[in-house]
């Protein structure tokens, strides 16, 4: 869900788009500094892939469906630096060429997925897989938690954004509670598609998957 | 309007949102003179209206939130029909979808009127980091590629027998969606080395830049100044 224009007031979300700014500044220094000048192409694609990935929607039941986020899902795969490039990029398109998400608040979009989302997402993922011993299930568990925290985590920090600055009569805490509880259910769905994917290319191209390429980093 | 370099627009419509969105609500006159400047823009823009209101319908799951406010808000209250409403909620329901409509409006004229490489080049213009603006490049390079690249793997799917029901489908679904990392990391890869071939070094010479004379300047800052000018009106006049 991105956030419209007039949601949020102008100050709020002026913070957090310094915030998102200097998360996005950080993330180009440390996707250039792994990627090298493959950066561009190689995280162009994965942008291109979340956005087709978002549009593919998965039916629940009696015709509902949902679709994808991918903001954990593409930390495990390609780095939590290209994701959050990869996913800022995606949010820019979206507000700017597909009117999703108001131009005001591109920042706290930007801010809640593609950094926050991305980051505590790949955290929570890492500290699974360490606690696990770095197998293979290991990751594959890793991947369903991050990404299932990943989600209320973003709700998380549009509640907080809300508290601040929000422009509505509904009390923060109810807000809270709302989005919690909504993307608490959200992120099973996130849960079970990450780690399906994951699992599926874990099963043709492990070479590709850097959530487990980043072991032989660590202890090397 | 389809002249004007894409950063100008870019910062013309950021600037009219940001005195959109500072304005309240119950100084609604002002809006009319917003919404007034939006249709004049859109007029002279010549824009099929029609294709944008359709498109228009992605802003319906936040108009929830401001159709629920009235009727949860409490405190002062008052009735139309058989409805009890809060007009502390009204008044805030208002204030979002006015601002909202505003919102999806502009950025829909701006992405009817600006080609994706004008973008490109008002955000090389306005300094964005080198690797944002080409893996923006990239992104709206490839978007159809790899979307018919979906719609193919769709049709494979659909001609072996699938038909999607509940969650029991979703196996399939994500085996297609690991194929489609695959297949765009490959592309990726492939599209580096050939341009490494072809010379690369990591910028974009295509994104020679537009001439921005002054004129394209005092056309774009109009467009935010008349809000302005709408917003210190609604002030003198209304407070």
């Amino acid at each position: 869900m991105h956030i419209p224009d007039g949601f949020i007031n102008i100050p709020t979300a002026a913070g957090a788009a310094a915030l998102a700014l200097t998360g996005v500044g950080y993330s180009v220094k440390k996707a250039k500094g792994e990627l090298d000048e493959k950066a561009a192409p190689l995280i162009g694609l994965v942008s291109v892939f979340v956005f087709a990935g978002q549009m593919i929607n998965f039916p629940v039941a009696a015709g509902t469906s949902g679709h994808l986020l991918g903001g954990a899902l593409a930390a495990v795969l390609v780095g939590p630096y290209a994701a959050s490039l990869a996913l800022t990029v995606v949010l820019a398109i979206q507000a700017l060429l597909f009117a999703d998400g108001g131009l005001t608040a591109l920042g706290l979009n930007v801010f809640n997925m593609s950094i926050f989302g991305v980051w505590s997402g790949y955290a929570i993922f890492l500290l699974v897989r360490k606690t696990l011993r770095y197998s293979n299930s290991a990751l594959l568990i890793g991947s369903a938690v991050g990404a299932f925290a990943s989600v209320p985590l973003a709700a998380t920090s549009f509640s907080i954004q809300y508290a601040i600055g929000g422009e509505g009569t509904f009390a923060p805490s109810t807000v809270f509670t709302a989005m919690f509880g909504t993307h608490l259910l959200i992120g099973i769905g996130e849960a079970i598609i990450t780690t399906l994917t994951v699992g599926a290319v874990l099963k043709t191209r492990p070479d590709l998957v850097y959530g487990k390429n980043k072991r032989a980093k660590v202890t090397s | 309007m389809h002249d004007l370099p894409g950063h100008v627009k870019l910062l013309a419509f950021l600037a009219f949102m940001v005195i959109v969105v500072c304005t309240p609500i119950t100084r609604w006159p002002t809006f009319v003179g917003y919404f007034l400047i939006i249709v004049l823009v859109l007029t002279l823009s010549k824009l099929p209206a029609l294709t944008l209101a359709k498109r228009a319908t992605i802003e319906f799951p936040f108009l929830i939130f401001a159709i629920l406010m009235p009727f949860t808000a409490g405190g002062d209250e008052f009735e139309i029909g058989p409805l009890e409403l809060s007009r502390e909620g009204s008044i805030a329901g208002l204030n979002l979808i006015t601002k909202a409509t505003l919102g999806v409006a502009c950025s829909m004229i701006l992405a009817a009127s600006t080609t994706s490489h004008s973008l490109l080049a008002g955000f090389v213009r306005i300094k964005t980091p080198s690797l944002f603006v080409q893996i923006a490049a990239f992104m709206i390079r490839y978007l159809n590629v790899i979307n018919d690249q979906m719609t193919r793997m769709k049709v494979a799917r659909e001609s072996r027998g699938f038909v999607a029901t509940g969650p029991r489908s979703w196996p399939i679904f994500t085996s297609t969606l690991g194929a489609l990392f695959i297949r765009s990391y490959e592309r990726g890869e492939r599209v580096h080395l050939a341009m490494l071939s072809r010379g690369y070094s990591g910028a974009l010479s295509s994104l020679a830049t537009e001439r921005v004379s002054r004129k394209h300047w005092i056309y774009g800052a109009l467009f935010p100044l008349f809000a302005l000018i709408s917003f210190l009106l609604g002030m003198v006049l209304f407070s």
